[in-house]
């Protein structure tokens, strides 16, 4: 058992800062709000409905990224962008997708396979999807990982813009996070 | 449903990008088939015989080979992940994951085993009828497979016991597939055969998606 | 009695503990009456002479093999649907005793065939099937030991389970129909001389007497995987302090 007696509310514009030491069990907390592990005690519940009542509608309204980058390797930049919008139903443009991609510092590597980028620069693809996907609720597990200063900014301008437009987020990380309205939970 | 053509598209496109992963698997098929008439001898009436049971249990082997790559690399990168958190309901993309897994592994051997045919002499008739039982007969591999792949994702042993938990449950088919060519050749009925494979293809169609993407939540939980 | 607070594996083990000796006993005083009658009291068959008495054991064990397989998936399915883990462990327990029984039907099998038929195997529908069980049971062994987490071991086993449950019938269907098919001689084991009274009686005990077994067996693994479990809890703790 890792942990036990946790609860907390999250509103529109407010995020969740999930700290604690390697190992205390940050990654499994958020993976339990993904809803992809169930609590043996406890909900988790979206705008008051349990997330197994109706999990099709926090889908939705979900984007989680986890330690792994959840890119293809064999597949360009571009192509990666696409298909993992079309997967969630909501297909993008390709003029859409590039200019993402373009504002996360990517233009000239669009059409490269991914396993030719950096691991910096494959987290930028994914900081893509996270813009194109506009999800509400964002789970990112040490998304500072690996990003360059540059990039760095971006994120945290990324999500700055997220929360002020009524989003919510839930961030692990071992570097402090320079974003205004945080709820802090340490394990 | 456009995410399932969308998902189509991607697993054919990643096989393209490395073709040589699924080539091998058809060489393992031709090369299969080829040993026994080595090991038994090349005499005609009894290698007419037993050609309907041969190529089918190299089908079955062949396509226990393809399925430990169904979802073993999206596991491994993440994006299966992703796909159970996905809006878009986990069965039709797995689905769609099966139609591509056989489109790549089942429809091959279907296009090659009249080819194998020839090597042992079967009349054309037969040969007609072994395309039709191994077009009914794959998508049933593929889709029972699907579901032990799904289960030992990521497990040590993985592809042994793969096999272990899966010939098991194709015994079914190999007997109503082969059966279905053995009693062609001999200018049986095979009306019985068919109904019975084509029974077992829809079964499967309702039940194996689900199963699979059960037990992938499972694995990723 | 709320029978619910035995669903929790500290509640059952004590309570599995005070069963298991009646299960026994009930298990001797039947297979001693069952093996009396198939010994002394059926008479011997006229085609097959005394030889054919195997079948007192061959046929219940089919029977329980089967019947184990179904009560092991829907323990599995219980414990899939109400997240239970003591459900779980009933069906990892009952595996073993099922593939044992599967086993011993193949072989008493082969030593009911080699004199009748002159081999030691035949390909007729029932030993077919009863060794495509075989291997369904020592699949979900398999797998349940190569999966490292518990819970998922658990779950896995569940699906493959009832995935089995689904295709026994479609497999013994099938087998019957390729039985049929190529079979030239008359050679079956389902073939059995008609069956005098005495016969279904000492088969039925002898069934009864399996089941019995396999109860107390079953009760006596879980308690082992309830400890191996639960091992960390203090409940567990404290049975260790009081025994040493």
């Amino acid at each position: 058992m890792l942990f036990t007696g946790i609860g907390f509310q999250l509103k529109a514009g407010e995020w969740l800062h999930v700290r604690g030491e390697n190992g205390v069990g940050k990654t499994s907390l958020l993976r339990l709000l993904a809803g992809l592990s169930k609590p043996p005690e406890g909900s988790v519940d979206w705008s008051g409905i349990s997330i197994e009542a109706d999990p099709t509608s926090y889908r939705r309204e979900l984007f989680f990224l986890g330690h792994r980058d959840a890119l293809k390797d064999d597949l360009t930049a571009l192509e990666n962008v696409l298909i993992a919008s079309a997967l969630d139903g909501s297909a993008v443009s390709q003029d859409q997708a590039l200019s993402a991609l373009c504002r996360f510092g990517l233009r000239g590597r669009e059409l490269l396979p991914v396993s030719c980028l950096s691991a910096g620069q494959k987290r930028r693809v994914i900081l893509a999807r996270l813009l194109l996907r506009k999800a509400t609720l964002w789970i990112l597990d040490e998304p500072f990982n690996a990003l360059d200063s540059r990039a760095v900014e971006l994120l945290s301008s990324l999500i700055a813009e997220h929360l002020a437009s009524g989003g919510m987020a839930v961030l692990t990380s071992h570097q402090a996070i320079p974003l205004p309205n945080a709820k802090v939970l340490s394990l | 449903m456009s995410a399932f053509f969308a998902i189509i598209r991607r697993d054919l496109l990643l096989v393209f990008r490395r073709k040589s992963e699924v080539l091998t698997i058809l060489f393992f098929f031709i090369i299969v088939t080829s040993l026994f008439p080595l090991g038994i001898g090349a005499d005609s009436g009894l290698l007419r015989k037993i050609a309907p049971g041969i190529i089918w249990v190299a089908a079955l082997l062949a396509t226990i080979l393809g399925l430990s790559r169904l979802f073993i690399s999206d596991y491994a990168d993440g994006t299966l992940e992703q796909m159970t958190l996905s809006p878009t309901p986990l069965v039709l993309l797995v689905g769609g994951k099966i139609t591509a897994h056989w489109i790549v592994c089942g429809l091959p051997l279907v296009l090659l085993a009249p080819v194998i045919g020839i090597q042992f002499d079967l009349n054309s008739e037969t040969l007609g009828t072994l395309i039709l039982a191994l077009l009914l007969g794959t998508p049933i591999l593929s889709l029972i497979g699907a579901i032990g792949a799904a289960l030992t994702l990521g497990v040590r042993g993985g592809g042994v016991l793969l096999s272990l938990l899966v010939l098991p449950l194709y015994i079914p088919v190999l007997i109503f597939g082969a059966g279905a060519v053995f009693a062609s050749s001999v200018g049986l009925d095979v009306s019985g055969h068919f109904s019975l494979l084509a029974a077992l293809l829809v079964l499967s169609l309702a039940f194996a998606p689900w199963a699979t993407a059960a037990s992938i939540r499972i694995a990723i939980e | 009695m709320n029978w619910f607070s035995f669903s929790s594996p500290a509640t059952f083990y004590p309570l599995a503990g005070k069963l298991i000796p009646l299960f026994w006993v009930l298990a001797t005083l039947l297979g001693v009456a069952g093996l009396w009658i198939s010994f002394f009291v059926a008479p011997a068959d006229a085609v097959q002479g005394q030889g054919y008495r195997i079948i007192f054991v061959h046929v219940p064990a089919s029977w329980m093999s089967m019947f184990i397989y179904m009560v092991m998936a829907a323990w599995a399915a219980i414990g899939l649907i109400f997240n239970t883990r003591l459900s779980a462990m009933m069906a990892q327990a009952l595996a073993p005793t099922g593939a044992l029984m599967a086993f011993l039907s193949l072989w008493t099998g082969a030593f009911w065939g080699k004199p009748m038929w002159g081999a030691w195997w035949v390909w007729d529908a029932r030993l077919t099937s009863e060794l495509i069980l075989l291997f369904l049971f020592l699949g979900f062994i398999a797998l349940q030991a190569s999966i490292d987490d518990v819970r998922r071991a658990d779950k896995a086993g569940a699906i493959l389970a009832l995935v089995g449950v689904v295709n026994v019938p479609i497999i013994y269907f099938s087998v019957k129909w390729w039985n049929t098919l190529h079979q030239g001689s008359s050679v079956s084991m389902t073939k059995a001389p008609a069956m005098a009274h005495t016969m279904l009686w000492g088969m039925l005990l002898m069934a009864l007497c399996f089941w019995m077994y396999s109860i107390a067996i079953a009760l006596m693994r879980v308690r082992v995987i309830i400890l191996e479990r639960e091992s960390h809890s203090d409940w567990v703790k404290n049975l260790k302090a009081l025994q040493s």
